[in-house]
């Protein structure tokens, strides 16, 4: 990496940010880049798909339109599963979770495209807005009641010194473990793709074979991963947020 | 809590600059602000349209064909108890109408019977009146003949008289000659 990471095609110049159009408001930076510009992309076909697959909203659906009600009912049964039946109530909001990462997850395995969910700082930002939200649900449901989610009952009493501040740490580590999971998975498969295909190029004719095949096979592996995450962060912030609403340890 | 946050996050920024210099783009802070801004801005846009626009309908058909299919079930349902009923009805009917059929046929039979020996009956008494009749017209007939062979004797005894005596008597006479009892 250190060998070719400095020049314009390195493994990591895929996950520069370019600026598009210069913006400002407030004296803050808000330029469109490319990662605004996928972003946007994403909100694009998201819409653009829920909205054209329900079209008919026929009650025997067509195949785009199952494809939508499985999404549905993929995240609906999920929340369903972990919430009970008034989690529903959050349900929009994790689906829009699930289907953004996704999303953004999918259109970064179009070649030359722009991987938004490699970046750190938006995989932050969606975590601690779990984070946040959570915490806030936990407090407007129970009040200080919440902290109890960090006594686990039937611990012993002298137990308790030690199991408190491991649970207080290990909540307030939420946010980056649930971040940084996404964005290294995403980053590192990313890098990966980019490296063997800098070998591809660099070997002669009869050693392409082998980095070749191994990125058809990766490529299959990071459509995996990059739907698995998807499906590990919506599982998580389920998870977390059943701590809030029903505190169930 | 919150200030200690942001002063690590500062100091991961300060980190983080010396280390975008080295290649690391995730670690640029000056990237921060615009994706943060476009992250929050697509997202809230994103929220909005599926839980006001695009998730009420797919649960909205969802819901329609779970409500028709419970509808349809329960028709289904409705229909097999009727034609369960139909079923029973049906062969409750026939089940009359055999008995019924059965009752039928022994009157019928019993009422040939009837008629058959009342027949019988008429057709002996038929024929014993005119057993009673034959044997009476017989007995006529037997006497008939009988007082004919009289008469006949009484000629013949007369013509015999006339010849062997020469002397003409009286039918009556010879009669009562021969028959003493006849005549009178």
């Amino acid at each position: 990496m250190a060998a070719e990471g400095a020049g314009q095609h390195g493994p990591m110049s895929q996950f520069e940010i370019k600026k598009i159009i210069d913006l400002r408001l407030f004296d803050y930076d808000v330029s469109f880049t490319n990662a605004s510009l996928f972003m946007v992309l994403a909100l694009g076909v998201i819409c653009g798909f829920m909205i054209y697959a329900m079209r008919g909203r026929s009650l025997v659906p067509t195949r785009i339109q199952s494809v939508a009600e499985m999404l549905y009912e993929f995240i609906a049964k999920m929340v369903r599963e972990n919430l009970g039946k008034d989690g529903m109530t959050y349900f929009p909001w994790v689906f829009t979770i699930f289907i953004f990462i996704l999303v953004l997850n999918l259109l970064g395995m179009i070649p030359g495209s722009f991987t938004v969910t490699s970046h750190i700082i938006v995989t932050f930002a969606l975590a601690a807005m779990v984070w946040l939200v959570a915490t806030g649900i936990g407090f407007a449901k129970h009040g200080f009641g919440y902290l109890k989610l960090f006594v686990p009952e039937g611990v012993p009493l002298i137990l308790l010194p030690v199991i408190v501040p491991i649970e207080l740490i290990s909540y307030f580590i939420r946010p980056i473990s649930h971040s940084v999971r996404l964005f290294a998975n995403m980053m590192a498969g990313h890098t990966m793709l980019k490296v063997f295909a800098g070998f591809a190029v660099m070997l002669p004719v009869w050693g392409k074979v082998a980095p070749v095949g191994f990125m058809v096979a990766f490529t299959g592996l990071e459509f995996v991963v990059g739907i698995l995450q998807a499906f590990i962060f919506t599982v998580l912030t389920c998870i977390y947020l059943n701590d809030a609403v029903n505190m169930h340890h | 809590m919150f200030a200690s946050i942001a002063v690590l996050a500062e100091a991961a920024g300060e980190a983080a600059h010396e280390a975008s210099k080295a290649g690391l783009p995730q670690l640029n802070p000056d990237t921060f602000v615009h994706q943060l801004f476009w992250l929050v801005v697509t997202f809230l846009v994103l929220l909005f349209v599926m839980s006001r626009i695009a998730l009420p309908r797919v649960g909205e058909v969802i819901e329609e064909r779970a409500e028709r299919i419970q509808r349809d079930i329960d028709s289904a349902g409705r229909l097999k108890a009727e034609t369960d009923k139909a079923l029973a009805d049906y062969e409750k009917a026939l089940a009359d109408a055999r008995a019924n059929a059965s009752g039928i046929a022994k009157q019928t039979r019993e009422k040939l019977a009837a008629e058959t020996d009342a027949e019988k009956a008429r057709a002996d008494a038929n024929i014993a009146t005119k057993l009673t009749d034959a044997e009476t017209r017989i007995a006529a007939t037997k006497t008939k003949a009988l007082t004919a062979v009289n008469d006949i004797a009484a000629e013949t005894a007369r013509a015999v008289i006339a010849k062997l005596v020469g002397q003409d008597v009286s039918l009556d006479d010879v009669k009562k000659v021969l028959q003493p009892t006849a005549g009178k």
